[in-house]
C-alpha cells in the first residue's frame, strides 16, 4: 500500500479497473473513447474541455493525462490556461449564483 | 537552451555504448516492460527482416548550424565529421544501381557539406524518382552563400523535407534555438515565392514535425489541419504534407529524457502505444542509411548507436543489395519510438 492517497504512477494502471469488473469496465473504456473521437466537436476540442473539467472535479490523473494529452495534439499552453480559467469561472458562478438564493432569504426573513 | 554538442560537453551519453546499457537495463533488465525483441515475437516478427528496397538515405554529415535540443544525431557547429568526396563517389556508383525509387539526404545540415551542391547536382542526373533533401530551413538564412538555396532545390527538382516543431513562436525557438522560428518562416515563404509547397506544384515541401518534450506525437492528419491554418492565416505559407515523427530515446533527446526524469514514463508510454501493425512497415525495412564515413545502417538511429547492419557487406565500398536484402535488423529498445501509435518514420505515420 502506498502511503498518500495518490500515486502518478496508478495512473498507467486505469486499465486494471477491468479486471475485477469486466463487464462494466469494458463497456466503461469503449464509452469513454467513443466520446473522445472525431464528432460534430473536434478531437481537439473534447481534449480542452476534459482539461476544464479535470481541474473542476480537481482529479490529478485527469490533470497529468489532459495536459499530456494537449500537448500532444499541439495544444498551446495559453489555450489551456483559458480552458482552466472557463472551468474556474463557471465552478465560481455555481458558489456566487447561490448568493441570490442568499439574498432571497435574508429579504424574506427580514422586516 | 544547448549550444554545444554532448560530444563537445563530454557528455557521458555521447558514448553509444553507454547509451545502450541505459536501453537495456533498469525498467527492461528487471522485466517491468518487456525488450522491444519480447515484444515483436509476440507479434511474429522477429527477426525483423527487410522488405524491397526503396530508400537509400544518406547522411552527409553531423555538422549544423542549430543545436536542436531533441536531436537525435547531436549535431551542431561543433561536429566535424563531414563525408568527403571519395565517399561520395562511392554512393553515387551506388546510387546509379540501385533499385531504391527514393534517394533521402539529411545530416546535420547537408548544406554545409562542402561537396553538397556537386553531390546534388550528380545524383539528380541517376533519374531517381523521389529525391529528397532534409533541409532545416534557417540555413537559407544563415549565411548569403545560402540564399539561393531555394532555386537551387528547384533546378534539380528536390523534394524539400523541413523541421517545424510548432507553428507558434515560442515552442519553435524552445526546442531550435532563439530566431529559429522566423527564419523558418522566412524561408519557408522564399519556398513558396519559388513554387514549393503551392497546393498544384509538383515542387514538393513537406514538413516535420517533432513533439517538443516528452510526449508522443497525435494523429499526423489532425496536426497536419492545425499547421496548415495557422501558417496560412498567420503568414500566408503553404506546404503539402506534415510528417509526425515520434522522437526516439536516443542521444540528446535520451539525456533530457533522464535528466527531466521523465525517461521511465516516456518508455511505458512507447510500450503502452506498441502496435503491432506499424511493425510490419517500420523504414528499417525498405531503407538502407549510410554514414559520412560509408558505413551502413538499418536506419539514422542504429547509426548514430553505432550499430551497424548484421551483413558482409557493411561499408558502401562493398555495396551489395540482394546481401543486404537478406539480412537481421538489428534493434533494441529505442524501437520503440517507431511502432508506437500510427508507427512513425522519415515518411511519417507508418500504420
Amino acid at each position: 500500500m502506498a502511503n498518500s492517497y495518490y500515486d502518478p504512477a496508478d495512473l498507467r494502471k486505469f486499465g486494471n479497473i477491468t479486471e475485477w469488473s469486466e463487464e462494466l469496465g469494458t463497456k466503461f473504456f469503449e464509452y469513454y473513447g467513443k466520446v473522445f473521437e472525431e464528432g460534430a466537436l473536434t478531437a481537439r476540442e473534447k481534449s480542452l474541455i476534459a482539461l476544464a473539467v479535470s481541474h473542476v472535479v480537481k482529479c490529478p490523473y485527469c490533470i497529468d493525462a489532459y495536459t499530456k494529452d494537449g500537448l500532444q495534439r499541439g495544444i498551446t499552453k495559453e489555450e489551456m490556461m483559458e480552458a482552466v480559467h472557463a472551468g474556474a469561472a463557471i465552478e465560481a458562478g455555481a458558489s456566487l449564483v447561490h448568493g441570490v438564493q442568499m439574498m432571497n432569504k435574508y429579504k424574506k426573513l427580514s422586516m | 537552451m544547448a549550444t554545444k554538442s554532448l560530444l563537445a560537453q563530454k557528455k557521458e551519453l555521447a558514448n553509444t555504448q553507454r547509451q545502450l546499457e541505459i536501453l537495456s537495463n533498469g525498467i527492461f533488465q528487471d522485466g517491468e516492460l518487456p525488450t522491444f525483441a519480447q515484444k515483436i515475437k509476440e507479434a511474429g516478427h522477429f527477426p525483423l527482416r527487410p522488405k524491397k528496397l526503396e530508400i537509400l538515405q544518406i547522411n552527409v554529415g553531423y555538422m549544423c548550424n542549430q543545436v536542436c535540443e531533441h536531436c537525435h544525431v547531436d549535431a551542431g557547429p561543433d561536429r566535424k565529421e563531414i563525408m568527403t568526396r571519395d565517399t561520395m563517389e562511392q554512393c553515387l556508383e551506388v546510387i546509379r544501381n540501385t533499385g531504391a525509387h527514393t534517394l533521402d539526404l539529411t545530416g546535420g545540415a547537408p548544406e554545409m557539406n562542402p561537396n553538397f551542391r556537386w553531390f546534388v547536382e550528380e545524383a539528380s542526373k541517376a533519374g531517381i524518382k523521389d529525391f529528397i533533401v532534409r533541409s532545416n530551413l534557417t540555413i537559407i538564412r544563415a549565411n548569403k552563400k545560402y540564399y539561393d538555396l531555394p532555386e537551387f532545390f528547384k533546378k534539380h527538382n528536390v523534394h524539400v523535407v523541413s523541421s517545424m516543431p510548432h507553428w507558434t513562436r515560442g515552442k519553435t525557438d524552445k526546442q531550435r534555438g532563439d530566431g529559429v522560428f522566423d527564419k523558418s518562416i522566412k524561408a519557408l515563404q522564399e519556398l513558396n515565392a519559388v513554387g514549393y509547397g503551392m497546393p498544384d506544384s509538383e515542387l514538393r515541401l513537406d514538413l516535420v514535425y517533432n513533439p517538443s518534450g516528452a510526449f508522443l506525437p497525435s494523429d499526423q492528419a489532425a496536426l497536419e489541419r492545425d499547421f496548415k491554418k495557422a501558417l496560412m492565416e498567420d503568414f500566408g505559407i503553404s506546404f503539402h504534407n506534415l510528417f509526425a515523427i515520434t522522437n526516439l530515446p536516443i542521444s540528446r533527446f535520451l539525456d533530457y529524457l533522464i535528466a527531466s526524469e521523465n525517461y521511465e514514463d516516456y518508455m511505458y508510454a512507447l510500450v503502452d502505444a506498441f502496435n503491432p501493425s506499424a511493425v510490419a512497415n517500420v523504414m528499417c525495412t525498405n531503407t538502407i542509411s549510410v554514414s559520412w564515413d560509408g558505413w551502413l545502417y538499418d536506419c539514422d538511429f542504429n547509426q548514430m548507436l553505432g550499430l551497424k547492419v548484421a551483413s558482409k557487406a557493411q561499408h558502401i565500398s562493398q555495396y551489395n543489395e540482394a546481401a543486404l536484402n537478406d539480412r537481421d535488423i538489428v534493434i533494441s529498445q529505442h524501437c520503440y519510438g517507431c511502432t508506437a501509435g500510427a508507427g512513425s518514420s522519415c515518411q511519417g505515420t507508418v500504420a
